[in-house]
């Protein structure tokens, strides 16, 4: 199955961060992002090459590693595909799709 | 790719992956097990009784907002006849906690419960703001510890309530146990595990009803219930040490998602091999005696009850709420232990004597307290004296008392079992 981009080549997305990570993306809960397509490999975008995107162009805070470690999302942070758990999408393999919504949400904070 | 189906109903889209047993559920099949499980802990473990006043120890995050969800549906579906209060401590941090307390009101009248709210500041005349002024963040922790500790306490007191229960869950759990194991505390091991907390410097008990359940679940039942909370970390900055342990076991749930009630299981175990004696006597109790050595040789003896683990995680919870029920007996197992492990000796039979400690009134404030003056006026003396650096040694967990005891743990000698 390949990336569904529109003809530009990019997909649009949006993409949602809470539970404290909002902090690190301008203290801004929803985004509406267009990425290119296809990845730097040129093969079809995933959802790996969304969190490299989101690090690299949409986070303005220095502390990287608040989101991302070993290049993945942190251990702690749920991830959301059209609300479902990204692990039954296939995780980090996910292929993106045009209007797809990505959920970003911390367990990490108090209770 | 076609969506997967939820295991249990067949019909509706799954979105959630449960971390113990990797269970694919749509959101109402999930919604529905996790409330049957925590009202399994409940009945299990007899944590209530019909007509009981409990207060909520709420601090407007995520777990307290669940557990305060979750026992008003279940007490509203099971009948259990609850008088359920909602139990806030204000600490005293601008932009931290009179936030998070706007959430923990509007969620009193979301769930129709009362409030009660008690401040440092009216209790000790010290804000969190004002003792951070005053020594710095580093150790701050430990200040805000003991005082929340004793204002829950008090608070549950003023609205005469003997029974609090927090929100403290499967991963929180985990955690402490690493903790206690890291740093060598088995008195401490042993009281963290259990579900239920009567400590000796308080008559009002504790509890923990979301003790199985993962800290993932609870986001995932906060988001499709649409619960409100808050979600800000403290602005001086979390424990160092609880920090790496939390690091250590979010890092193992990734590699293999049951480590954490796993680890939960082990510490039971564990805690189950600790001589009553040993973990009564951090919490100022009787005259006890210590038998040198025991407590670490018992360790080596293994699990007491032989009980299978991994490729069946889906009994985990199950199997951790039988051995709760069957802790009492299995305590007396572990004690006469010795006769199924013919390799080990009896060991070095010295006793030493600990301290008697003798629970009275702290002089200053009344407050329950094993020494003349409570902990909270001991650090209150520092601070009001303007020198923070007090000369006793308090630690900075939820439980009191057990850091004599690690002291006199650590000059007992370990045996290695070679050498017996």
């Amino acid at each position: 199955m390949s990336t569904q981009s529109n003809e530009a080549g990019m997909v649009l997305l949006e993409v949602e961060f809470t539970g404290g990570l909002e902090l690190l993306f301008s203290n801004q809960r929803k985004h509406k992002i267009s990425l290119p397509g296809s990845d730097e490999k040129g093969q079809p975008a995933t959802a790996a090459f969304l969190v490299r995107y989101l690090c690299e162009n949409l986070m303005k805070d220095t502390r990287k590693e608040m989101f991302v470690m070993d290049g993945t999302v942190r251990p702690g942070i749920l991830v959301l595909i059209n609300d479902a758990d990204w692990e039954l999408e296939g995780g980090d393999l996910y292929e993106l799709k045009e209007n797809d919504n990505f959920f970003f949400i911390s367990t990490l904070h108090g209770g | 790719m076609a969506p997967t189906l939820c295991e249990l109903c067949k019909t509706t889209r799954a979105l959630i992956v449960r971390p113990k047993n990797h269970q694919k559920l749509c959101k109402s099949c999930f919604i529905s097990i996790f409330e049957t499980e925590i009202h399994n802990t409940i009945t299990s473990n007899s944590l209530f009784f019909p007509g009981e006043r409990v207060a909520i120890g709420a601090s407007g995050g995520k777990d307290s907002t669940v557990l305060a969800s979750v026992l008003k549906t279940l007490n509203e579906r099971h009948h259990y006849g609850l008088n359920l209060i909602l139990l806030s401590i204000d600490e005293g941090i601008k932009g931290y906690r009179d936030d998070s307390l706007k959430t923990v009101k509007r969620n009193a009248k979301q769930y129709d419960m009362p409030l009660e709210i008690v401040g440092y500041d009216e209790l000790y005349g010290w804000t969190m703001d004002q003792v951070v002024e005053q020594i710095g963040k580093k150790g701050n922790c430990t200040y805000c510890g003991v005082f929340r500790r004793q204002a829950l306490d008090r608070g549950a007191a003023r609205l005469d309530i003997k029974h609090v229960v927090t929100g403290h869950n499967a991963d929180d759990t985990a955690e402490t146990v690493m903790m206690n194991l890291l740093r060598g505390d088995l008195p401490r091991l042993a009281r963290a595990t259990s579900i239920v907390t009567a400590s000796a410097a308080s008559d009002i008990k504790r509890s923990k009803p979301l003790k199985y359940a993962y800290e993932k679940e609870i986001v995932y039942y906060a988001l499709h219930k649409g619960l409100d909370y808050f979600t800000t970390e403290c602005i001086y900055s979390p424990e160092a040490f609880r920090g790496s342990a939390r690091t250590l076991i979010k890092n193992l749930e990734k590699v293999r998602p049951s480590a954490i009630l796993d680890v939960v299981k082990s510490g039971e175990d564990m805690a189950r091999l600790v001589p009553d004696e040993v973990s009564a006597a951090g919490q100022g109790g009787k005259d006890v005696l210590v038998v040198e050595g025991e407590a670490y040789r018992a360790g080596g003896c293994g699990s007491a009850n032989g009980r299978s683990s991994g490729g069946e995680m889906a009994d985990t919870e199950r199997q951790l709420l039988e051995s709760e029920k069957a802790q009492g007996n299995e305590t007396e197992i572990s004690h006469l232990g010795q006769k199924h492990d013919r390799n080990c000796k009896i060991p070095n039979r010295t006793l030493r004597k600990l301290p008697k400690q003798q629970m009275g009134k702290c002089v200053r404030c009344g407050y329950l307290s094993s020494q003349d003056i409570c902990k909270a006026c001991m650090l209150l003396e520092g601070l009001n004296k303007n020198r923070p650096k007090t000369q006793i040694q308090v630690s900075v967990d939820e439980e009191d008392n057990s850091s004599r005891l690690t002291r006199r743990m650590e000059s007992l000698k370990i045996i290695p079992a070679e050498q017996m």
